[in-house]
């Protein structure tokens, strides 16, 4: 890969839309305007000023579509680069040809993301800002955005320079007992090193403790309705959706296939999926759809285990906290507007019971706050301080710092300091690659600082 | 100017601790090589504290030893007191330290100078270096005369442009008792070079008789006493012991009412000064809270009366310095014999300077020691060593010998100076020893040896030895790693002796020292053949097995920086032609113009992000070139 190649993509969604953004990044983007693109007025591209004009195809001469182009010179640009926006209209046939016209000019399509990390590698931007602006673009909630819009402004990069500050001052109190032994430091502090150490580790455990969060406002989470025939999960999903989504009868078994559906609950994006009966059944189609209820349970985030409260608990329904054992269910007891007979056995394994009367839409509210409340534990998230890990790679990083801690932790007491020192710098590397930081001679200043030293 | 008739290949400016290693080097390695001193009867003079070693600094001398340098035997032969420290920490922490009869240590070095075939000794103050179409020819001296030469070391330590303070009086001057070097730094600076002002200072010497040392702590020497070089077999010095003593709060009040005539802070001195050697008026300004600091009292030699406070240098006024002492415990009644001194002198910027220690602007020219920004004779030794090596190999037209910061301590120092410079004068410790595992004294010659005997400065029967050395580690290794136990009556006996009842049978001897309960003595109980193997073996299989984990991981660290340390950086690359860095990291680079990307990626402020640029330009450019 050069750096100084130019690179070409669709900017805008696919799809068609009513305005394709073709982007071009790199030295040859102005030379890539001047080929295709004949601005009405004359003066050619202006940097960071529109211009109306039409593209054309350079071999056949026929005009393309006719476009609004900016030209913005490196460095104040995206990417630090040259950068050429070409908008045509958003049709995706007329946005192709125009990309397909810009990569005969010589210039690359470009790599998912590529944008970006140019703008990382100019140094316009820091590695967790930079996948901070990924985030951006893919938020599918409010809270995701606003998590991703924390970590761009840095939120993140600040606590893991807490971290860092921790374990070099741990690390200068390990250095300083090495390489001063002559020196009237006194007796090797184990207390004082392990206490910022334990600092640092409690900072991340509660980072990594985050992730999850993190990963669910980010990525959103996945609920399952599952349930006996006839139960209401199909009204359950409507109300859910406050729209006819799916067929509701009275025929047990109307639903066949799994219904899949995006909402959002209190800033929290949820796919519902909601899915055909359990039953016992010889319908070979109605038995596929069961295999399929059955084959989603282990990768949904939480399921919502409907249960009619009108009826005596059955054998199917047996058969569904059979299906979900183990696995983080609410119970759903629907029908409670009619007069309940279901004793539910065991219901200290549910993580929740909610009443609902899906036909009516009574508890509905109830319900969606309850699953909001199983993935946002935090009430911080509303609060401007909030921050969480969002992706592995934060998460591997803390955890491997996290293990060369506990292995510091567990050779304190033998006290062989230069091991220590190792374990202590292999963590400053692994929190460091976070943020793309690198420890250098912080260590040497923090020593002579907080050490009377030389003899 | 009078022009002498003969052409030297190396000319080395300074005979201190640089000077001595480089002229030695050169000459032993078949050089036709002139020593010059401002003073003759002070070559290879301690300065400042009669000692040689300690943390990190130990570790330069065993690897001068092993690459065939002179300072290890220098203070075995004159060395008074030997100790090593950190030995309840682990074996690449320990350091050993000796104290110097200063004298006999300067009279010896001296012996050995004027014992070496290739090398003249003169007296003379170089005032210039002598060139001719901007090509480096020799030095030129106050006294009118010319010498020519090859190439030229300068090692002038405090002397350029020195000048020493005592409280608010100076005077210029080398270091007292000595004449300042004039005229060459001005050169220096006209040619080219950054020169830069830093500051060091020295306590008073005492008289020992006026001190009572039945109020002091004495702190002697470890018996036996074991030798620096891998040459000596034993040290036959008689060994005397140190005082230890300690400051009161009368002694910080007497240091608080002299501050108004301190020179360093009414701002006569400009210079920077050492943050790990701070002057006890700066203990005592910058740590208020403590209530006292402690003070080795080292004797300067067997037969003199005089000793060295160590820690308590200064630059106070003399009244000053006479109550400051005589608040001492055990010093009341204490005779100063020299006064305690701060000394400002000249360096250069040591980031004008490649790997091999040849500046970037003039060839031909070296620089080692204090000129380059270091503090220390052992780090001064050290790059004399080297520079004295790549004069000779530049003459003899080889590529120069650059060691790496996995290699040794001297790589690291050379590589932390010419990449990141330096503001305050540089020492050496082991955290700036990123593979501090691997860097051990217990295996510097494991590591230089080898490096020496090519080099022609390490002798054919010390080479033998250490080869012999080398085969019988490799051996054991072999042997103990094949070798079970058999559970042998006498074998039980001993296991239960040690609590070890849990050990298998059919367990191997390596597997067995790897544990933290059994040394290599248990090993000697349990098996015969183990009990012959000598102590210096032993002792580096212990190492090996005990901490292979932790060298392994080193290793592994060094394996992967190898792309980087590899990578080098084409000497005329324009910074300004990488569009992509930003303006404060193309400054930098311009700047420091490191060697390979490692270096480039050591300077502070210099982005994983940048580094990731500057590879992708280094291969397109490199793409470039081929295509043309």
């Amino acid at each position: 890969m050069y750096i100084r190649d130019t690179i070409a993509a669709v900017s805008t969604p696919p799809g068609n839309g009513g305005i394709g953004i073709i982007r071009v990044s790199g030295d040859q983007a102005a030379a890539v305007g001047h080929t295709i693109f004949k601005p009405v007025y004359d003066g050619g591209l202006v940097s960071h000023r529109f211009s109306f004009g039409a593209i054309r195809d350079t071999a056949t001469g026929e005009k393309v579509d006719e476009a609004m182009a900016v030209y913005m010179r490196a460095p104040r640009s995206y990417t630090r680069e040259d950068v050429l926006e070409l908008h045509c209209h958003g049709g995706w046939l007329v946005v192709e040809r125009v990309l397909a016209l810009v990569l005969s000019c010589g210039v690359r399509l470009a790599d998912p993301g590529e944008f970006t990390r140019r703008a990382f590698l100019n140094g316009r931007i820091d590695l967790v800002q930079a996948e901070a602006v990924m985030d951006i673009i893919a938020s599918k909630s409010e809270s995701a955005l606003q998590l991703a819009q924390k970590q761009r402004e840095g939120a993140l990069s600040r606590r893991i320079e807490d971290v860092r500050g921790c374990l070099l001052r741990a690390l200068a109190l390990v250095e300083a007992y090495i390489d001063f032994p002559e020196d009237d430091l006194g007796a090797t502090d184990a207390e004082a090193i392990q206490a910022a150490v334990g600092e640092a580790q409690g900072i991340i455990d509660a980072l990594l403790l985050t992730f999850e969060e993190g990963r669910v406002i980010r990525d959103g989470v996945s609920v399952l309705i599952v349930g006996k025939p006839n139960a209401g999960k199909s009204s359950l999903l409507n109300r859910l959706l406050n729209e006819n989504r799916a067929i509701v009868t009275h025929i047990p078994g109307t639903t066949r296939d799994i219904i899949e559906e995006t909402v959002t609950f209190d800033g929290l994006s949820v796919r519902l999926l909601d899915t055909a009966g359990i039953r016992h059944t010889d319908d070979l189609v109605e038995q596929e759809g069961i295999n399929r209820a059955l084959d989603k349970i282990p990768q949904a985030d939480l399921i919502l285990a409907v249960f009619d409260a009108s009826r005596e608990f059955s054998h199917e329904d047996q058969l569904i906290l059979d299906a979900v054992s183990g696995r983080r269910t609410i119970a759903v007891l629907n029908k409670t507007d009619l007069p309940r007979r279901l004793v539910l056995p065991d219901e200290e394994r549910f993580v929740a019971l909610v009443k609902i009367a899906a036909l009516s839409g009574d508890g509905v509210d109830l319900l969606k706050k309850t699953v909001c409340s199983q993935f946002l534990h935090s009430t911080a998230a509303d609060s401007r301080e909030f921050v969480a890990l969002s992706r592995a790679r934060h998460r591997d990083a803390l955890v491997s710092a996290e293990q060369f801690l506990s292995q510091f932790s567990n050779g304190l007491p033998e006290c062989n300091l230069e091991l220590l020192a190792l374990d202590l710098r292999s963590a400053l590397q692994a929190v460091g690659s976070v943020t793309g930081q690198t420890a250098t001679d912080e260590v040497l200043d923090l020593i002579f600082s907080s050490f009377c030293i030389g003899k | 100017m009078m022009t002498y008739d003969h052409i030297y290949d190396v000319i080395v400016v300074g005979a201190g601790h640089a000077g001595c290693e480089a002229a030695l080097a050169a000459a032993r390695m078949g050089c036709g090589t002139m020593l010059l001193t401002i003073n003759l009867d002070a070559i290879a003079l301690m300065s400042c504290n009669p000692s040689i070693g300690g943390l990190a600094k130990g570790h330069l001398v065993k690897e001068i030893d092993a690459l065939g340098g002179e300072m290890a035997k220098n203070i075995d032969a004159t060395g008074i007191q030997f100790r090593i420290l950190n030995t309840k920490k682990g074996p690449a922490v320990r350091a050993s330290r000796a104290q110097a009869d200063k004298q006999l240590y300067r009279l010896r070095m001296k012996r050995v100078l004027e014992q070496q075939t290739n090398l003249d000794l003169k007296q003379g103050e170089v005032t210039a270096l002598y060139l001719e179409g901007g090509e480096l020819r020799g030095v030129e001296l106050r006294s009118g005369i010319r010498y020519l030469s090859k190439t030229v070391v300068i090692t002038t330590g405090t002397f350029m442009r020195g000048l020493i303070h005592i409280g608010l009086n100076h005077y210029p001057g080398g270091r007292a008792g000595d004449q300042p070097s004039v005229g060459l730094s001005d050169q220096l600076r006209t040619l080219g070079f950054h020169v830069g002002r830093l500051k060091t200072g020295t306590p008073a010497r005492l008289d020992s008789r006026s001190i009572d040392f039945s109020q002091l702590e004495t702190q002697f020497g470890d018996d036996p006493p074991l030798p620096f070089s891998f040459s000596t077999d034993r040290i036959s010095m008689q060994q005397i012991p140190c005082h230890i003593a300690y400051t009161n709060q009368r002694s910080h009040d007497i240091i608080r009412s002299g501050l108004d005539r301190s020179p360093l802070y009414s701002g006569v001195i400009e210079g920077v000064g050492p943050r790990y050697c701070p002057s006890i008026e700066d203990k005592v300004v910058r740590f208020p809270d403590k209530d006292r600091h402690q003070t080795f009292i080292e004797p300067e030699g067997l037969d003199t009366i005089e000793v060295y406070p160590s820690g308590m240098s200064t630059s106070l006024p003399i009244d000053i310095q006479i109550a400051f002492y005589r608040s001492i415990v055990g010093l009341e009644r204490v005779e100063i014999m020299r006064p305690a001194y701060a000394i400002e002198y000249d360096y250069v910027d040591p980031i004008q300077l490649h790997t091999s220690l040849e500046t970037k602007t003039l060839r031909n020219l070296y620089h080692a020691g204090q000129i380059n920004g270091t503090s220390g004779y052992e780090e001064a030794a050290g790059q004399g060593l080297i520079a004295g090596i790549n004069a000779a190999l530049r003459v003899k037209g080889r590529d120069p010998l650059v060691l790496t910061r996995s290699q040794a301590y001297i790589g690291v120092m050379i590589d932390d100076l010419v990449t990141l410079g330096t503001k305050e004068p540089y020492r050496m410790f082991t955290s700036r020893a990123e593979y501090r595992l691997l860097l051990r004294e217990d295996n510097a010659d494991l590591r230089l040896r080898e490096t020496g005997y090519q080099l022609g400065l390490v002798t054919e029967q010390e080479f033998v030895l250490f080869a012999e050395k080398r085969r019988m580690i490799t051996e054991e290794l072999d042997r103990i790693a094949v070798t079970r136990l058999r559970h042998s009556e006498s074998q039980l006996e001993v296991l239960a002796r040690h609590g070890l009842e849990d050990i298998q049978k059919g367990t191997t001897l390596e597997h067995l020292l790897k544990r933290s309960d059994v040394c290599y003595a248990d090993l000697a109980d349990l098996d015969p053949v183990s009990r012959e193997t000598p102590a210096v073996i032993r002792e580096q299989v212990e190492i090996q097995i005990k901490y292979k984990g932790y060298i392994d991981r080193q290793m592994e660290q060094v394996e992967q920086s190898k792309k980087l340390e590899t990578a080098r950086i084409p000497k005329n690359l324009d910074y300004a032609s990488v569009k992509s860095l930003t303006t404060e990291v193309r400054e930098k680079l311009s700047k420091n113009r490191p060697d390979t990307l490692g270096q480039a990626s050591r300077i502070p402020g210099v982005t994983p992000a940048a580094i990731s640029i500057l590879s992708i330009a280094l291969k397109s450019s490199s793409w470039k070139e081929t295509a043309e």
